[in-house]
C-alpha cells in the first residue's frame, strides 16, 4: 500500500515539475514593433560600399561588406558580457565601450577579453536584394570565408 | 468591569513575549555584543515593505512605462522622491546590516550548536536580500538598471550546459525585456515577501529555541552562577526600540538629503562606459577582470556558498559561544588574517593589471586564467589555515576563523577596488 503512494508522489511530483517549467518557460519575443517578421531587407547589394558597415536599429545588427564584396550579418551584442557594440569608423573596428573588446570588420576578435567573434545572422542575396533573418542567430569561434554571403553572378 | 483598573500595556507585553523570553541575562543587554544588527535588519525590512507597498501603487512594470513612472513619482507625486530613496537607501542599508549581522554572529561563535539550523535560515534570509536587491536593481528600466543586469545575467552564459537556459528562463527570453521586468516584478514585489514572512519568524523562533543570543564573556571567563537576569520588559524592548527608531531616523535623514540615482531612460542600443554591475556585485565583477568567468563567477562563489553552509558543522576543538574572535590569540590571527587578505589582493590585482596582463594575451583562457590563478590560490588559503594551525599553534576554531578573515577582506577590497578604482572602459583610475 506504501510503495502506491510513493509511486503517485512521485507521479505528482514530475507533473508538478514538468507544469511548472512549461508554465515559466521564456516565451518566444513577440516582434513588438514589426509585426512579427524576423526576416529584413536591407536594401540593393549596390547600395553598401565594400569595407564598410551599417547599423540596423530594427534587427539589432551589423551589416558589414567585406573588401571582397561579401556580406556579413553580425549581432551587435558583444560576446563577452552582453554590451552593445558600437562601429567605431575612426578606428575600422568594433570597440565594446564596457572592457574595451575589439572586433574587425568580419566581427573577429582583436582584443579581449571577448572568447569569440560576434555572432551571425543568415543573410540571403535574392535578385540584388540583401535580407537578413533574425531569426537566426549563429556562434562562432572566429571568422570563415564561408560564412559571408556574395552577390551573384551577373 | 473589575474593580481594579486593567493596564492595557500587558497586551503589548504579551505581544512582544510571544518570541521573548521573560527574563535575559543582563549581560546579554550590552550593546557591544550584536550591535543592534539583527533589529536594525527587521526594521530596514519593514521600511521596505511599506515604501514598497506604497511605490506598487505608482510605478508601471513594463519597458514603456517604468521609467515614466519613476519621474513621475519623483515630480507629480506627493512625498514620491522621498519615498523612493527611503526605499532604495534602505535597501543597501539592509544589505550592509545583513553582512555585518552575519560577521557579528560568525566572530561571536554564534553559529555552533545549539544554532547550527539557524545559521542556514540565516544564509537563506541573505540569499533573499541579495535577491531583492538585484531584483529592484531592473525595475527604473534605466541606463544603470539595464546594462548591470545584463552582464550579471551574461556570467550564467559561461556556465557550462545549463548557464544558457538558466539565463534566458530568468530573462524571459535572451536579453532584459518585457518578460524579464514582468518576472523581476513579481519576484521582487509577490515572491520575495512572501518568502521572508515564512523565513524571518523561523529565525526568530530559532532565536527564541536557543534561548536568546549568545552570552557575552572574556576569553577564558566563566560566566557565573547563576547568571544575573533583568526581565525582558522594559529593558530589552525599550533597547530594541532605540536601536529601530535610530535606524529610522538614519535611514529617513539619507532619504531627506540624498536622491535616489536615476540615468536616461535604457537604450539597448547603446552601452554606457564603463558599465558596472550593483555595487555589491563590483567584488566579483572585479574578479572576472582577472579570471576566466568560469571560475570567477562560478567555482569560487559555489565554493565559497558550500563553505558558508558548512560552518556550523565542521569539526572544532571548543565551542567558544560568546567569546569574540575566539580566544585573544583568535584576535590576533584574525586581524593578520585581515590585513593579509586586503595586501595580498590589492598586489594580486596591481600585479596583474600591470605586469601580467599586458592586454595582449588572452584573458580568456579558461587554463592560463582560470584553472591556474585557481589552484594558486586554492594552495595558498590551505596553506595559510595550515600555518595558523601549526606554527601558530592556533585552534581549529581560530583558523577557520582566520581563514574566513582572510577570505571576507579579500572580497572587501576586490569590492572597494571596483567600485571606487575602475574608470571608463574599466581600466584601473586613481581617482574613481
Amino acid at each position: 500500500m506504501n510503495t502506491l503512494w510513493v509511486g503517485l508522489g512521485v507521479v505528482a511530483v514530475v507533473e508538478a515539475f514538468t507544469l511548472v517549467t512549461a508554465y515559466f518557460k521564456p516565451r518566444q519575443p513577440r516582434a513588438a514593433t514589426d509585426g512579427g517578421e524576423t526576416v529584413i531587407a536591407a536594401g540593393a547589394v549596390d547600395e553598401f560600399e565594400p569595407g564598410s558597415v551599417t547599423a540596423f536599429l530594427r534587427g539589432k545588427f551589423y551589416l558589414a561588406r567585406l573588401e571582397n564584396g561579401g556580406f556579413l550579418a553580425m549581432s551587435r551584442t558583444c560576446t563577452h558580457l552582453g554590451c552593445t557594440v558600437p562601429w567605431v569608423e575612426d578606428e575600422g573596428r568594433f570597440v565594446c565601450p564596457c572592457h574595451a573588446s575589439a572586433f574587425a570588420i568580419n566581427g573577429d576578435v582583436l582584443a579581449p577579453p571577448a572568447p569569440r567573434a560576434l555572432d551571425l545572422f543568415e543573410v540571403r542575396i535574392v535578385n540584388g536584394i540583401v535580407s537578413v533573418d533574425t531569426g537566426k542567430q549563429r556562434k562562432r569561434s572566429a571568422f570563415d570565408p564561408e560564412q559571408a554571403a556574395y552577390p551573384e553572378q551577373a | 468591569m473589575g474593580s481594579a483598573p486593567q493596564d492595557p500595556r500587558k497586551y503589548l507585553r504579551n505581544f512582544l513575549l510571544h518570541f521573548r523570553p521573560t527574563e535575559v541575562p543582563e549581560r546579554a543587554l550590552r550593546f557591544s555584543l550584536a550591535w543592534g544588527l539583527g533589529v536594525a535588519s527587521t526594521t530596514l525590512l519593514m521600511l521596505l515593505m511599506a515604501s514598497g507597498l506604497l511605490l506598487k501603487f505608482v510605478y508601471e512594470p513594463t519597458p514603456a512605462s517604468a521609467y515614466d513612472s519613476i519621474v513621475y513619482l519623483g515630480r507629480e507625486v506627493p512625498l514620491g522622491q522621498l519615498l523612493r530613496n527611503l526605499h532604495r537607501w534602505s535597501g543597501y542599508a539592509l544589505l550592509t546590516t545583513t553582512v555585518l549581522h552575519l560577521l557579528r554572529v560568525f566572530y561571536t561563535g554564534a553559529f555552533h550548536a545549539p544554532r547550527q539550523l539557524n545559521w542556514i535560515v540565516g544564509l537563506l534570509l541573505f540569499a533573499l536580500v541579495v535577491v531583492s536587491n538585484f531584483t529592484g536593481y531592473l525595475l527604473p528600466w534605466d541606463q544603470i538598471s539595464y546594462w548591470a543586469i545584463t552582464i550579471s545575467t551574461s556570467i550564467l552564459d559561461y556556465l557550462p550546459a545549463v548557464g544558457t537556459p538558466l539565463k534566458q528562463w530568468i530573462l524571459g527570453g535572451s536579453e532584459p525585456g518585457p518578460a524579464t521586468l514582468m518576472n523581476f516584478y513579481a519576484i521582487h514585489t509577490a515572491v520575495l515577501p512572501i518568502l521572508f514572512l515564512f523565513a524571518l519568524p523561523f529565525h526568530f523562533w530559532r532565536i527564541r529555541k536557543a534561548n536568546g543570543t549568545v552570552v557575552p564573556r572574556a576569553p577564558g571567563e566563566d560566566l557565573p552562577v547563576p547568571l544575573p537576569m533583568v526581565r525582558t520588559v522594559p529593558h530589552l524592548v525599550t533597547r530594541e526600540a532605540a536601536v529601530a527608531l535610530t535606524v529610522a531616523a538614519v535611514v529617513l535623514a539619507l532619504a531627506l538629503l540624498f536622491d535616489a540615482p536615476l540615468a536616461e531612460q535604457a537604450n539597448p542600443g547603446l552601452s554606457p562606459n564603463p558599465t558596472k554591475a550593483p555595487w555589491y556585485f563590483m567584488g566579483i565583477q572585479e574578479t572576472l577582470m582577472h579570471l576566466h568567468p568560469l571560475f570567477a563567477a562560478v567555482v569560487i562563489p559555489g565554493l565559497v556558498v558550500l563553505g558558508l553552509l558548512a560552518i556550523p558543522y565542521l569539526s572544532y576543538d571548543e565551542n567558544p559561544a560568546g567569546v569574540w574572535f575566539c580566544s585573544a590569540a583568535g584576535r590576533k590571527s584574525a586581524l593578520l588574517a585581515a590585513v593579509l587578505g586586503v595586501a595580498l589582493t590589492t598586489a594580486a590585482v596591481l600585479i596583474d593589471e600591470y605586469l601580467l596582463a599586458a592586454g595582449s594575451a588572452a584573458r580568456g583562457d579558461p587554463v592560463r586564467h582560470g584553472l591556474l590563478p585557481f589552484v594558486v590560490i586554492a594552495v595558498l588559503c590551505a596553506g595559510f589555515y595550515a600555518w595558523v594551525r601549526k606554527p601558530l599553534g592556533g585552534s581549529r576554531n581560530e583558523a577557520v576563523q582566520a581563514l574566513f578573515t582572510l577570505l571576507i577582506a579579500a572580497f572587501l577590497a576586490l569590492t572597494l577596488i571596483g567600485n571606487l578604482f575602475r574608470g571608463p572602459g574599466m581600466q584601473l583610475v586613481w581617482a574613481g
